[in-house]
């Protein structure tokens, strides 16, 4: 009765399966030429197949700066760990927000990945702090009373550091300022970090004359002492020395508080300090680097402040600059840490320079804090994976072995049970793989796709949600010609009913993928887009693939005839002969238009 | 082969089958012992939470001349913690040790290289803060309440609200009995357990949603028949569907198992082997679950709808009604159906009584 138009359409979608065919061939021509094109041969390996070291940070509010945690934050952090570990010289590094509030950088193999910490670590708060009290950071200060000489007495001018404006513009005669900077870098041989900057800009800045002195003798300060008894107390059994003192020291400190702070020197000795509140942040840093002055010959860091900087940084300075060392000196404290305390000679504003015992990295570093570490997030290691080379390659041959032994696993089982039908099965599996392979491997470039280990699990698990598709259609062929069909019909009877179970199973796993991809953070990530991207392809494989060549297959005669090794013979199928026998005196008159 | 794939025939034309729906309320006990004592083990045991929750660290040695026990006492001293230590299949060490921060860890790294008297680069380290494992699970149970909140509504919409709630309770069943026999086994949970427990979510209901499928398109017209109950067209269609559910969670197993032996047996432990192991049990149970929880929860819930109430009374009082007739009749009833329903792959036989199996007999022997 229906026989008729079952038997048309066949016929109708005869043009189809060829056209779906081309379809999926040029697809996944233009893929590959896409791979070879883009010079990607292989997918972009993730750190844990490659080698390297994956940190994962997670953002915190600062105390009294809540829902700073947000997208725009949250986008500067990513470009300042960006640019901090490019800056090391890592390339192809790579710093992604993910979720809310994480940011995961990939720094590749062969970087010193500690040094690369130690830069993603510290992107953090930056404050101005004056300095108060400071002294040798060992354990029990022989004589730690804040009045302690200890400030000057392991210090040597040397290690020194200190802000002036910036002696570019003035030194632009040479020859006046040479005769005093002649004498100038002499003394500057001897305590380079003190003298020669200010003198330099002699011709400039009026204060000149004043500045040599503070470097000179550091004087014991008697405490003028605002510091309460608790941050004294504390000052006074700090140990600067030790690691997990430090670590926990610059926690829960309020910038509108004063607080006590580590610090290194230019000698590389630990120091300890008393430091006012913060009168500038990090923010009113507009741009500072780390450059080489020419005419000096040293390393200097250059910093230029906004415009509300430059007035905060002008009343700071200007009360500073009237003090006695070592309370001249501000702080620049990063994370709680004091990276430079520079002594301040005179009164500066918009811009200024920080002189002293500088060689390129520790010039540079400090440009670099200065510039970037003016976040009002702080971050917290979740988790740091190192992998080596050797064990990433390990892991991925274990995969790809993995990967071999489940596939043959399934090709055999298809093979034994579904027998010719399998080589439908198959060449749809080697479509699918194809086109999963180049497309990850397009992705890599496209938006940074790199596989990983879960990802390469999350693979090797679509193998069977692949072939289940396949299933579900040939059990339906296979029930269809039970129902005593001939195989064409079959095929495309068949096809309506698996369609929609394909696509509403599919849609059940990509929407588990999807959500899974949205949720989550890290790992689970990975292996979710591989989820949600093999689902994708095998509804793809499916209709543009399977479907037509299953059409074209029930064409040839071993399949229609119902070879016993076709995987469709009838009677091998339990399509029971007097069931055809009995349709047959019925049959003559459908079985034609069929065929 | 050939007798598996008879087997699917006759599964598919009703001449064998298990009565699923009608041995419900075993399989029902069956469950909810297992759930039970599930639910126990974690109440008793809990579950062997690895590194990655609690904070600590990982470290991965190339292959050292140094024994386990070696190895731990050195870890000991290093770190003030208690370690665990593993050999790998590669030669190489697994050092696990909890509580250390991530900070120390490099100290840890640095004078775990010198003791066992390997570089230190070429370790592998796995540094966890204390708060991420937390994060992880707490976006895993995120994960879980979004996907069962839309699969819940998908479902109800592209079937009905009681496949859905069917569906939803096979699901909190399957990962109840996973993470039950994590806790029971002892196994280590992982950030690849709870990947491996996310993706049974998908797979799970992949399964069932077939068989609803199937059940969705037996159930068409089923008021306008009198020959079979709701009930006994749920069965139908998940006997004609057990070969398909059988064919996929052998396939789904296949691969999962190449990851178990090669992530176990080569690489020792790590992500490979954690994915696949929770997958592994996840997939058994989801199978079971489709086929012994989820269709026949649909059939219950749906034997209650006052239609299919007033379609089995009608269906009882006919099948009442024919055996007064007789035997005579019931060949001709049988074969007739057939033809009668237009849609090919409808009702070729039920599983559940007489009719259907005095029909099977005749054909089987053939």
């Amino acid at each position: 009765m229906a026989a008729p138009n079952r038997g048309r359409r066949p016929a109708g979608a005869q043009g189809k399966p060829g056209r779906a065919l081309a379809l999926i061939l040029i697809a996944m021509v233009a893929l590959t030429g896409g791979m070879f094109w883009a010079g990607q041969l292989t997918p972009r390996l993730g750190i844990d197949l490659a080698g390297g070291t994956t940190i994962t940070l997670e953002a915190k509010n600062q105390p009294g700066q809540e829902n700073a945690v947000n997208e725009t934050n949250m986008n500067t952090a990513v470009g300042i760990i960006e640019r901090r570990v490019n800056g090391l010289g890592v390339s192809e590094a790579e710093v992604q927000t993910q979720g809310n509030s994480h940011i995961i950088v990939n720094i590749p193999k062969g970087t010193n990945s500690e040094q690369a910490r130690e830069q993603v670590g510290t992107t953090a708060q930056l404050f101005f702090r004056p300095v108060l009290t400071v002294a040798a950071g060992g354990p029990a200060a022989p004589e730690p009373s804040p009045s302690a000489s200890a400030g000057g007495a392991p210090k040597d001018d040397k290690d020194k550091e200190t802000a002036t404006p910036p002696s570019g513009s003035p030194s632009g005669t040479p020859s006046p300022s040479a005769t005093t900077q002649g004498r100038a870098v002499t003394e500057g041989l001897k305590a380079p970090a003190a003298t020669p900057s200010p003198s330099a800009s002699t011709s400039g800045s009026p204060k000149a004359s004043e500045s040599p002195k503070p470097g000179e003798s550091p004087v014991p300060t008697p405490s003028a002492d605002p510091a309460t008894a608790a941050l004294e107390k504390q000052f006074t059994t700090l140990d600067c020395t030790d690691d997990k003192v430090r670590g926990t020291l610059g926690d829960n400190v309020k910038p509108t508080e004063p607080a006590v702070a580590c610090g290194k020197n230019g000698a590389g000795e630990w120091e300890k300090y008393i430091l006012g509140p913060a009168e500038v942040n990090g923010k009113d840093v507009d741009d500072a680097k780390g450059q080489l002055d020419q005419q000096r010959g040293m390393w200097i860091v250059t910093m230029d402040f906004t415009e509300a900087g430059a007035k905060k940084f002008q009343k700071i300075t200007s009360r500073l600059s009237q003090q006695q060392p070592p309370m001249n000196q501000f702080a620049i404290v990063l994370d709680g840490e004091v990276v430079s305390a520079p002594q301040v000679n005179q009164t500066l504003s918009a811009s200024a320079e920080i002189t002293g015992n500088f060689d390129q990295d520790s010039a540079q570093n400090l440009g670099n804090i200065l510039s970037y570490g003016a976040l009002p997030l702080s971050f917290e290691e979740d988790s740091v994976t190192t992998v080596t080379a050797a064990l990433g390659g390990e892991q991925l041959k274990a995969g790809l072995i993995a990967g071999a032994i489940g596939l043959a696993l399934v090709i055999i089982y298809l093979v034994v049970y579904y027998r010719g039908l399998s080589l439908i099965a198959l060449l749809s599996l080697a479509v699918s793989a194809i086109l999963t392979y180049t497309i990850m491997t397009l992705l890599g470039p496209a938006i940074g796709f790199a596989l990983n280990l879960p990802a390469v699990c999350g693979a090797i698990v679509a193998i069977g949600i692949t072939a289940d598709s396949f299933i579900v259609y040939f059990e339906r062929i296979r029930d269809e010609i039970r129902e005593g069909r001939t195989l064409r019909p079959a095929v495309e009877r068949a096809w309506p009913r698996a369609r929609r179970t394909v696509l509403v199973s599919d849609f059940v796993s990509f929407l588990a993928a999807a959500v899974l991809f949205v949720v989550t953070v890290g790992k689970v990530q990975g292996f979710a887009f591989t989820l949600g991207l093999t689902t994708l392809l095998d509804v793809v494989v499916v209709f543009f693939f399977t479907k037509p060549v299953m059409t074209l297959m029930a064409r040839r005669k071993f399949f229609a005839s119902g070879h016993p090794w076709s995987g469709l013979d009838p009677k091998r199928l339990g399509a029971k002969p007097p069931l055809r026998r009995s349709r047959r005196t019925t049959a003559p008159t459908t079985d034609p238009k069929e065929a | 082969m050939s007798r598996l794939g008879n087997l699917g025939a006759r599964l598919y034309q009703g001449e064998v089958g298990y009565d699923f729906v009608g041995k419900r309320k075993v399989w029902y006990g069956v469950s909810i012992l297992i759930t039970i004592t599930a639910i126990v083990a974690l109440a008793v045991q809990g579950l062997n939470m690895g590194i990655e929750f609690k904070g600590g660290a990982v470290f991965t040695t190339p292959k050292a001349d140094v024994s386990v026990s070696q190895a731990t006492e050195v870890a000991e001293e290093i770190s003030d913690h208690i370690p665990i230590v593993q050999e790998l299949g590669t030669g190489g060490l697994r050092i696990q040790i909890s509580g250390v921060d991530t900070a120390e860890a490099d100290r840890v790294q640095a004078e775990l290289a010198k003791a066992l008297n390997i570089e230190a680069a070429s370790i592998n380290a796995d540094l966890v803060g204390p708060s991420w494992g937390e994060q992880i699970a707490n976006k895993a149970w995120t994960g879980l309440g979004v996907f069962m909140l839309l699969v819940v509504i998908y479902l109800a919409i592209a079937f009905e609200w009681r496949m859905a709630v069917a569906a939803l309770v096979a699901l909190i069943h399957d990962i109840t009995i996973t993470v039950g026999i994590y806790a029971l086994v002892g196994f280590e949970v992982t950030v690849g357990t709870v990947i491996g427990l996310l993706t049974i979510l998908g797979y799970s209901l992949y399964d069932t949603v077939v068989v609803f499928d199937s059940l969705k398109e037996g159930q068409k017209d089923i008021t306008k028949q009198t020959r079979f109950t709701y009930s006994e067209i749920a069965n139908r269609s998940i006997n004609s569907t057990l070969v398909r559910s059988i064919n996929t969670t052998v396939v789904a197993l296949l691969p999962v198992a190449g990851l178990l032996f090669i992530g176990g047996g080569f690489l020792g432990a790590g992500m490979l082997n954690d994915i696949s192991l929770s997958l592994f049990v996840g997939l058994a149970a989801g199978a079971y679950s489709s086929i012994f929880i989820a269709t026949p929860l649909v059939a219950d819930l749906k034997e209650r709808d006052p239609q299919m109430k007033a379609l089995k009374k009608r269906v009882l009082a006919k099948r009442a009604a024919a055996e007064a007739r007789g035997e005579a009749g019931e060949d001709q009833q049988g074969e007739a159906p057939d033809d009668a329903v237009p849609d090919g792959a409808a009702p070729a036989g039920a599983v559940v009584g007489p009719r259907g199996r005095g029909r099977g007999r005749p054909s089987g022997r053939r």
